[in-house]
């Protein structure tokens, strides 16, 4: 054989030797999908759901949530909250660690919520804890970042003191942005895999775009409860590439499930495709703002009932979703939505109301109503908006006009509010509260995209804010959703539902709401 | 011809300089802004994080502190990716593209050259015919149809090899995406190399090789291949500059942390500093393929004179 043969031959043969299936699913790593990359792994910095996923693995609050949902202890063994709701007094674990073996303090947690607030710092979840005392002034600028309503009392008693009652603050403390920050955590140049961890598991290492990989952190309090040794997170950006490595065999959990294979998916893996209400509504908004929907309720109302919500979610969406007829969706902890008023009519009768309504708003079929319908550019709304255009154009004649823009345009036209009349919206529940809903709406809330402001619908809000009877505070939040429901300021249209893929191997998994799913929940079966 | 390199790279400043500009504008003047979401910051969140990143000054400031920036080679830090500077992205993203993709069109020249230097020679024969439609496909099918239809075969059906590239090893996870970008290149350089090859097996001077009894082997060796690879050659700048930097469409199928992807990414984010990193060193990546392919030219073709 000739040399250049021999190196050919060599060639050719360690490329035979380095295929085969070395990314199969195997004893005790866990493989799971993610649809982005974090952004960043600092606590205060982070911003996307899956940076979020990524920390409750590697971080640990105050509380975390069980496998089903519920509000449980974490780094915080107990709590106890003041009379007028005011003061939460927190204490933390002795045994709570960091990876590197260092005690978990109280200050930990301090420097974590400062952080949060730090204008230096600019965290995009600031404004969740600005009922803190001082929180508003300090990420304003006004004051010092350790004038902040969060103290340490001793090494393992933490004190939070708000301006006014928040109900739902422990829910809030189950988020990223307020886990406790390690002391010279992302200081200059150093990344997250130089910082200590205080979850269940700690970045072993990072491959931007690629890989997260965890190992097991020895030194996490409950570490005997920890059953996974490692945990791979795989930065898959499309959903299909997800569903092909699910199918090849290289990853446990997918983390959606491609709306165009849904239903063959369905039908090959029935059981291990898990689809669970999540705390999250798709809605059409009305631009509130300008005619032809300012001041017109019978309008709005009558474009509200001629859309057929059964119809869409099981032809359009058809993933198991829920036509929505409330704001806050079902399953929102102490809370249950009004609906609105026609959700028990059927669609007939609903159609001749509409057409009245249309008629009574001053349109007919001689002067149709004439409008434009804002969307994101993807093929799975342009459907929808197809199928909501006919539906109008069917029953009460209007003329709509479909607009698919980037979704970065369009949220940037709904938040101006100068040529939007109506478009498309949704929204996720940040916390089990049904504020997180209804904040939304109301008049001076940055994030109210239809401009709708009722003085009432606040008045109401805000005293819900004062109550520290839970009853009392539900009947108030209901009675605000009604109203703002009967003013017909937007239309909700279905509720979303989570979606996995979910080998048979993998134990412990339950569906939840928040559709969170902390790694050391779970455990490999081997025997699957 | 240093001569001619030098002028060459001079001329490139103002083209890069102008590239940075428009960029720059275009970039700002694109509706909605790197923060924008559904959930809406208060006010002081907002400013706080402008702020940070320096948006909160006047645009030309802004230009004028970016373009000092990167005559010191620092792109800036990534509006999205908080963990990181554009230039750690780039310096990270460009090497896997770039595998990748020169892995890519090594193959395409190498079959490519290949299999039209055969169809030339056997021209108009069932051979010819056969493997020039096997090409056409080749360049008409979407690598979007393609690079599917190689997962579903090797690795879901035959679980030979993975099909994605995280925690996957070497090789194996090289061989699908290479293979998806590789194909279209074999098809198109066959085309171009076939076509040209039948001229040049035409002209006087390979019949007269032929005439003193030269072998087919050795005529094409040291007489047709070269002048053959001309417009190969030509062909080979665009194509190098976009295969290395990246095909969106086989990094997002097979989920590769390569430059193309995040370039798109990053507009879609309105990571600013992110695209207009990557857009700069797409623009001197070009530049400067360009002026290599034309350094080549004169090498191969001593008709070309460079000046």
């Amino acid at each position: 054989m000739r040399l250049r043969h021999f190196v050919l031959a060599c060639v050719f043969g360690a490329l035979l030797a380095a295929c085969g299936t070395d990314a199969q699913l195997d004893g005790n790593t866990l493989h799971r999908g993610l649809a982005t990359d974090p952004e960043s792994l600092d606590p205060q910095k982070a911003r996307s759901v899956q940076a979020a996923h990524v920390l409750r693995d590697i971080r640990e609050g105050l509380l975390g949530l069980s496998p089903d949902g519920e509000l449980v202890a974490a780094a915080a063994e107990s709590w106890e909250v003041s009379g007028d709701g005011l003061v939460y007094t927190f204490r933390i674990r002795d045994d709570a660690r960091w990876s590197n073996g260092e005690a978990l303090t109280a200050e930990h947690f301090v420097a974590g919520l400062q952080r949060l607030v730090d204008p230096a710092v600019a965290g995009f979840y600031a404004q969740t804890i600005e009922d803190i005392v001082n929180a508003r002034a300090i990420i304003a600028g006004d004051a010092p970042v350790d004038a902040l309503g969060a103290t340490a009392v001793d090494a393992n008693t933490l004190e939070i003191t708000l301006e006014r009652p928040v109900p739902y603050l422990l829910s809030l403390l189950t988020h990223p942005s307020t886990f406790p920050a390690y002391t010279g955590d992302f200081a200059d140049g150093a990344g997250a895999a130089d910082s200590a961890s205080n979850g269940a598991y700690r970045l072993a290492s990072w491959a931007p775009g690629s890989l997260l990989r965890l190992e097991r952190n020895v030194n996490y309090w409950n570490d005997d409860a920890t059953a996974i040794d490692n945990v791979y997170y795989h930065v898959l950006v499309q959903d299909v590439t997800q569903l092909n490595r699910y199918r090849s065999g290289e990853l446990h959990i997918t983390d959606n499930v491609p709306p165009e294979h849904f239903k063959q998916v369905r039908e090959e893996y029935g059981e291990q495709l898990r689809v669970a209400p999540y705390l999250g509504t798709y809605y059409y908004g009305f631009n509130l703002t300008r005619p032809p929907f300012k001041g017109n309720k019978a309008l709005r109302q009558a474009l509200s009932m001629a859309i057929d919500r059964d119809m869409l979610v099981n032809r359009i969406t058809g993933r198991g979703e829920r036509p929505a007829y409330s704001w806050v969706p079902p399953g929102t902890n102490n809370y249950d939505p009004p609906e609105l008023g026609f959700s028990e009519l059927s669609q007939d009768v609903r159609n001749d109301v509409a057409r009245r309504l249309y008629e009574e708003a001053g349109y007919g079929p001689d002067r149709p109503l004439s409008i434009e319908l804002r969307y994101n550019t993807s093929a799975t709304e342009q459907r929808f908006a197809l199928a909501v255009q006919a539906m109008w154009a069917d029953t009460l004649g209007v003329e709509t006009t479909l607009v698919a823009e980037e979704f970065q345009v369009l949220l940037e036209n709904i938040r101006e509010r100068a040529v939007t009349e109506v478009f498309r919206g949704s929204w996720i529940g940040d916390y089990n509260d049904a504020q997180t809903f209804l904040g939304l709406m109301q008049s001076d809330s940055t994030s109210n995209m239809t401009g709708y402001s009722n003085p009432e619908y606040d008045s109401l809000l805000n005293r819900a804010a004062a109550q520290t009877d839970l009853e009392r505070r539900r009947l108030y939040l209901e009675e605000a959703e009604r109203l703002m429901l009967a003013d017909h300021a937007m239309i909700p249209l279905y509720f979303y539902v989570s979606k996995h893929l979910v080998h048979p191997s993998v134990r412990g998994w339950q569906d939840n709401v928040l559709d969170y799913h902390y790694s050391q929940h779970l455990s490999l079966d081997a025997a699957q | 011809m240093a001569r001619y390199v030098l002028a060459r790279l001079f001329s490139a400043i103002p083209t890069l300089f102008l590239v940075v500009l428009l960029s720059f504008m275009l970039v700002h003047a694109a509706p909605g802004g790197p923060f924008d979401e559904e959930r809406v910051l208060t006010d002081a969140v907002r400013q706080n994080i402008e702020r940070y990143y320096k948006l909160d000054e006047p645009l030309p400031t802004q230009f004028v502190s970016y373009l000092g920036g990167v005559l010191q080679g620092d792109f800036g830090p990534s509006y999205r990716y908080r963990d990181y500077t554009v230039s750690e992205l780039i310096a990270g993203r460009f090497p896997v593209s770039m595998q990748i993709g020169a892995l890519a069109i090594l193959i395409g020249i190498a079959v490519g050259v290949g299999i039209g230097t055969v169809a030339a020679l056997r021209q108009d024969t069932l051979l010819d015919r056969v493997v020039m439609g096997v090409a056409m496909t080749g360049i008409s099918v979407p690598v979007f149809v393609f690079a599917p239809i190689l997962v579903l075969a090797f690795a879901v059906k035959l679980h030979w090899l993975p099909a994605g590239w995280s925690g996957a090893h070497g090789v194996s996870r090289m061989l699908l995406p290479v293979l998806s970008l590789a194909l279209p290149q074999i098809a198109y350089i066959a085309r171009l190399t076939r076509a040209s090859m039948i001229d040049v097996l035409k002209s006087g001077y390979i019949r007269t090789a032929r005439a003193q009894g030269l072998g087919t082997y050795a005529i094409i060796r040291y007489h047709a291949l070269k002048p053959a690879m001309l417009p190969v050659v030509s062909y080979l700048g665009p194509a190098i500059a976009g295969v290395l930097t990246g095909s969106v469409v086989v990094e997002q199928i097979f989920g590769i942390p390569g430059l193309g992807s995040t370039f798109v990414t990053g507009a879609l984010n309105r990571d600013y500093t992110l695209v207009l990193g990557v857009v700069i060193f797409y623009a001197a990546l070009i530049i400067a393929l360009n002026l290599l392919v034309d350094v080549l030219y004169g090498v191969i073709d001593p008709r070309v004179r460079l000046r």
